[in-house]
């Protein structure tokens, strides 16, 4: 009995001693994980660590707010700062679950421009910053098609010409969009066909037809592992997933422009944060022209300050140009669409609903 | 005769005879289903490369395509400097940032004091669910079994609603007393099937011999149930220890353990190391069983020793 | 004679008095881990079965707009004291929180689709008397009786809409109850699904582990500790732990198929498909449950007289007969108990489908996590689990009539 009372002395002293080391300005930032959470970790962690000397607490998550609800509901804020999709950041700030933020506080670009000016439209938010633009993707294992290969949104749909397993998110958004556009809806149109009834039929129709074939992914770091473990042949993504092992590992992937769905990632800091002002300096520095230049050295996502731009250059293993391979790159944008904020805040509920229902069936 | 017929009575038919290989092979089978797939990991976790399958170069033996890389990887997941050479700073680095350090740092504490509560609830419990004149024992026996028989995402979701409006949602004590909950029915079952066996005149007697109550208990009762709370209080901690459910519902990202580690290692970054680390529980699992397997053998001594 | 008659009816007292002592003596042994199930376990079921039921998000920031609604009958326009009192109730409650206007429109949204934003502009627009023409100006929207009766719908505190909802029906705004389209129709379907996959797990364990337990019960006791422990090991080994394994050996580049290629029984393109579907949350849970079947099973047959069956054969019975006839009745207790116990535990399986189950292995316990996590439907999240939770605790009764709770045990 004494040697467990000694244990639990010991243990209750860790403790202790660990959040007294938490007391000295310490923020917990929760982001997507993988490649993208080591991308921001090189590009603004460390260095905003560095400057500060305060430390930052790296979490994962895989989306949604029921996490950022159920801590701002129960007052018990252990969150700081999270990175979320526009959609969130605009549903999270109407529930009251994010701090509006004070945008004055944003430094001016690198070349002198304010920062309203400089940030990309619709960066900019009551409640979030954005970071960075990714695109919505998909791509394929070359090996897998020796003859022609996939070129076209639609050829992800064609399991005659490209037999195999096809990865895709578990999720409405992105999936609908795309089940239109590869059915021959004009980019501009989407949103306009989306909201009628038929087009959600349309929309169905159309993923029902590769659905006995389609892997469902959720975390942002599965597409690349089933692509490499010969899971499926081809697979939706998130385009810097894929870029990292194709560069870094050799792995032979090939992404397809075709149909990119562009969305923003954004910093939102929770409402009741403690750590408020802390965290606030975190968002202006990471957002600031260089920090956001340099995340696109760790990964091909597009800056969303216009100052940035010129200042991205190569890949950190110093030979891979990363212009070609941003989703922002003009020749990658032929047929792209950026993902409507106000279409899904009104549609989320009742096509994901139909979604889910018809997913498990 | 036949060897392969000297376990077998001399009447039994060549019907009978091949009946017995074949029901022995049948079991055989069913074992090897229960623990293949436990052992099958070991040596999957000294795989040289980062797949969950053999490689032409592990079957045929070569040194090369075995390695400790993964057990390294527990270690050094997540420190500030990995490459750093081994030494203090090195552990202590580690210990302070490694992912699964934290995790495992977190499993123990949740694991070791939530068992505590279990056990002197379960036990203080069972002692008086096993006296004779005890009140409603089948209702309430029933309700203190029901947190091992609700389904766990009902508890969590439960739990989660209730922690939240008091506020011990995200909190070391509000994970404690989740896993203490789930663990209480495990001791109450384990003490009072102890008790059962007891002999309550040994308590009279005691009595008869002037022992308080108290007395009576800690020195006649509680040497004999001993091995009972025990076990008990073992299947506690591997609960708790085992638990990913309520975990994932209330804890934040710091407080992250062994399974949520493992849940998130399967669902978003397969790596070996989670093969490593599972070899490692099943190490502790083969003790832990060793140690009931102990007490078992303990309490059947203490059984045939007691004169009726 | 007085004397004897005190004398007994004072014993009689005391006996009475001693009895109701040890009673509560007992009775405060077992309190506080009473109190303690009571406030971390009864509390937060009912908690969850209340968030199911009962929501005062509308009722309590929009009273009068509230009460007036339960008047308004969906057919019949639209009342102008209603519209004031949305108008106004809505502004008020902005003032209060901002964030209200939206949970609420959230809330109107979820029964009719394009809800949300009419909803919150109405906290935002300044609208004059008169008040319905002003919110038909505000947006044709107001004018239609649809998103009316949507708010008709949310605004009660006491609903049994997420209860429908859990068995794939829907509240209509005049009381009346349809049923879901078939395409958003999911949930009676996966309660079927989540019965027969533990029915069929619970039949697996049982021809499984019958065999097991009789060779347990027939063989030396040494031989059978040995053989225990085979048992016991998986019992004893973290759940992710065997999860992992299984999927170490059943993915497509796993143990099973890549053996199978080297023997050349399958081709490299004909691996089979064994994770993430069905079958893999099947075998997954059957391994995992297999030790809650042969346990039972175990301990009912090494109290089973051996005689008896000599006594069936000895008197001309065939082995057959003497096994069907003499020996596996007097199992059934084991037997049933093993049933029960694997089915109750099969029912509100999650780690397992969630992790190899793929899509078509999902059973309902993944869907109230889904509910929870990703759509934040809490309320309706709450009231497939008090189903589920029903049927659990219907079939625990069955169990503590049938079997008796304290003859549960742990290896």
């Amino acid at each position: 009995m004494k040697t467990i009372a000694n244990l639990l002395l010991a243990t209750a002293a860790t403790l202790a001693f660990t959040a007294a080391a938490a007391r000295a300005e310490q923020i917990t930032v929760v982001s997507w994980g993988g490649a993208y959470t080591k991308a921001q970790t090189e590009a603004y962690q460390k260095p905003w660590m560095a400057k500060t000397g305060n430390s930052i607490v790296s979490a994962d998550y895989n989306g949604g707010l029921a996490e950022v609800k159920s801590q701002v509901q129960s007052g018990n804020v252990t969150w700081d700062i999270i990175d979320v999709e526009p959609s969130e950041a605009v549903s999270g700030c109407n529930d009251g679950l994010f701090e509006k933020l004070d945008l004055t506080k944003l430094p001016k670009g690198a070349d002198g421009s304010d920062a309203k000016a400089d940030f990309v439209p619709g960066a900019l938010l009551d409640c979030a910053v954005g970071t960075i633009a990714y695109a919505n993707i998909f791509g394929y294992d070359s090996t897998k098609f020796p003859g022609a290969k996939p070129a076209k949104l639609a050829d992800f749909f064609d399991l005659k010409t490209f037999p195999g397993k096809r990865g895709m998110k578990k999720e409405s958004k992105v999936n609908l969009e795309m089940a239109l556009m590869a059915d021959g809806v004009a980019a501009a149109d989407v949103y306009k066909v989306l909201a009628t009834k038929e087009g959600v039929e349309r929309a169905f129709k159309k993923l029902e037809s590769i659905k006995s074939s389609v892997v469902w992914w959720e975390a942002g770091a599965q597409p690349p592992q089933l692509l490499a473990s010969g899971e499926v042949t081809m697979t939706t993504a998130y385009n810097g997933r894929l870029f990292t092992p194709m560069v870094t590992e050799g792995k032979p992937f090939v992404i397809v422009w075709d149909g990119q769905q562009q969305v923003f990632d954004m910093w939102a800091i929770l409402k009741g944060s403690k750590k408020k002002d802390v965290a606030m300096d975190f968002i202006s520095f990471s957002t600031s022209t260089q920090p956001l230049a340099d995340q696109a050295k760790y990964i091909p996502y597009g800056p969303t300050r216009k100052s940035s731009a010129p200042l991205v250059g190569k890949f950190m293993d110093g030979k891979t140009d990363m212009a070609p391979n941003m989703p922002t790159n003009p020749a990658n944008m032929g047929n792209s669409l950026v993902q409507s904020v106000s279409f899904w805040s009104e549609h989320y509920d009742e096509l994901n609903e139909r979604f889910v229902s018809w997913i498990g069936k | 005769m036949a060897s392969f017929r000297s376990s077998l009575p001399v009447y039994a038919t060549t019907l009978d005879v091949v009946w017995h290989y074949a029901f022995r092979t049948i079991c055989g089978a069913i074992l090897v289903f229960l623990v293949a797939p436990i052992l099958v990991i070991i040596p999957l976790s000294f795989n040289a490369e980062s797949f969950f399958s053999f490689t032409s170069g592990m079957v045929s033996l070569k040194p090369e395509a075995y390695s400790l890389k993964w057990y390294r990887d527990i270690f050094t997941n997540g420190m500030g400097a990995p490459e750093a050479a081994f030494g203090w700073s090195w552990l202590v680095d580690s210990w302070r940032h490694g992912q699964w350090m934290l995790a495992l740092r977190n499993s123990v504490v949740v694991g070791v004091a939530s068992t505590l509560v279990a056990t002197a609830l379960g036990t203080l419990a069972s002692v008086g669910l096993s006296r004779p004149e005890m009140p409603f024992r089948g209702l309430i026996m029933g309700l203190l079994i029901s947190p091992m028989i609700v389904p766990i995402i009902i508890t969590a979701t439960g739990l989660f609603f209730f922690f939240s409006s008091v506020g011990l949602a995200q909190t070391y004590l509000g994970l404690i007393l989740a896993h203490a909950l789930l663990g209480t029915p495990f001791v109450v079952i384990t003490v009072t099937a102890t008790l059962t066996s007891f002999d309550r005149s040994l308590m009279r007697a005691a009595a008869n011999l002037g022992a308080s109550p108290l007395r009576a208990f800690f020195s006649v009762q509680a040497p004999l149930i001993l091995p009972g709370v025990i076990s008990g209080a073992l299947f506690a901690f591997v609960t708790s220890f085992d638990e990913v459910v309520v975990v994932l519902f209330l804890a934040e990202p710091d407080q992250r353990t062994i399974p949520r580690q493992m849940w998130s290692g399967l669902r978003e970054q397969v790596s070996p190391t989670i093969l490593a680390v599972a070899t490692i529980l099943v190490l502790i699992s083969l003790a832990m069983l060793g140690s009931l397997e102990m007490l078992r053998r303990r309490v059947e001594r203490l059984k045939t020793e007691t004169p009726i | 004679m007085t004397a004897v008659e005190l004398g007994t009816e004072g014993l009689e007292r005391r006996l009475a008095r001693a009895e109701r002592r040890g009673k509560l003596r007992a009775f405060l042994l077992v309190a506080p881990l009473l109190a303690f199930v009571l406030l971390s376990f009864a509390m937060p079921i009912l908690t969850l079965v209340r968030q199911a039921a009962y929501n005062t998000l509308v009722s309590a920031n929009l009273p009068e707009t509230t009460a007036l609604i339960a008047d308004w009958k969906v057919d019949a326009p639209v009342p102008e004291p209603l519209c004031e009192a949305l108008v106004r109730e809505m502004h008020a409650a902005k003032e209060v929180d901002p964030a209200i206007p939206s949970r609420i429109a959230t809330f109107v949204n979820r029964e009719r689709a394009g809800s949300l934003s009419r909803v919150k502009q109405v906290a935002n627009a300044d609208i004059k008397a008169p008040y319905c023409a002003g919110l038909a100006a505000l947006h044709d929207d107001w004018a239609q009786p649809d998103i009316w009766r949507a708010l008709k719908i949310v605004a009660p505190s006491f609903s049994p809409r997420f209860f429908l909802q859990a068995l794939d029906f829907r509240l209509q705004a005049d009381g009346s109850i349809r049923s879901q389209d078939s395409n958003e129709a999911l949930h009676l379907m996966l309660f079927r699904r989540t019965l027969l996959v533990a029915a069929g797990v619970t039949l697996a364990c049982a021809l499984l582990g019958f065999p097991v337990a009789y060779l347990l019960a027939h063989v030396s006791l040494r031989v059978s500790n040995m053989l225990l422990i085979i048992v016991l090991l998986p019992f004893w080994t973290s759940l992710l732990v065997r999860t992992t394994a299984w999927i170490a050996l059943l993915q497509q580049n796993g143990v099973v198929n890549d053996t199978l290629v080297a023997l050349h029984i399958i081709g490299e393109k004909g691996r089979l498909e064994m994770m993430y579907n069905m079958f893999a949350t099947l075998v997954v849970m059957t391994h995992v449950l297999l030790p809650f079947m042969i346990l039972p099973l175990f301990s009912v047959m090494k109290g089973i007289n051996p005689n008896f069956t000599r006594a069936a054969l000895s008197l001309g019975a065939t082995p057959s007969t003497a096994f069907w006839k003499v020996y596996f009745p007097q199992t059934i207790p084991g037997l049933g108990a093993g049933c029960l116990l694997v089915f109750i535990l099969a029912v509100g399986y999650y780690i397992t489908p969630a992790l190899v189950g793929g899509q078509s292995g999902q059973l309902i316990s993944n869907i109230i996590a889904f509910h929870m996590q990703k759509t934040l439907n809490w309320p309706l999240a709450a009231a497939i689990g008090t189903i589920l939770l029903a049927g659990v605790l219907l079939l625990y009764w069955l169990y503590s009539r049938l079997v008796g709770i304290d003859k549960m045990k742990l290896g």
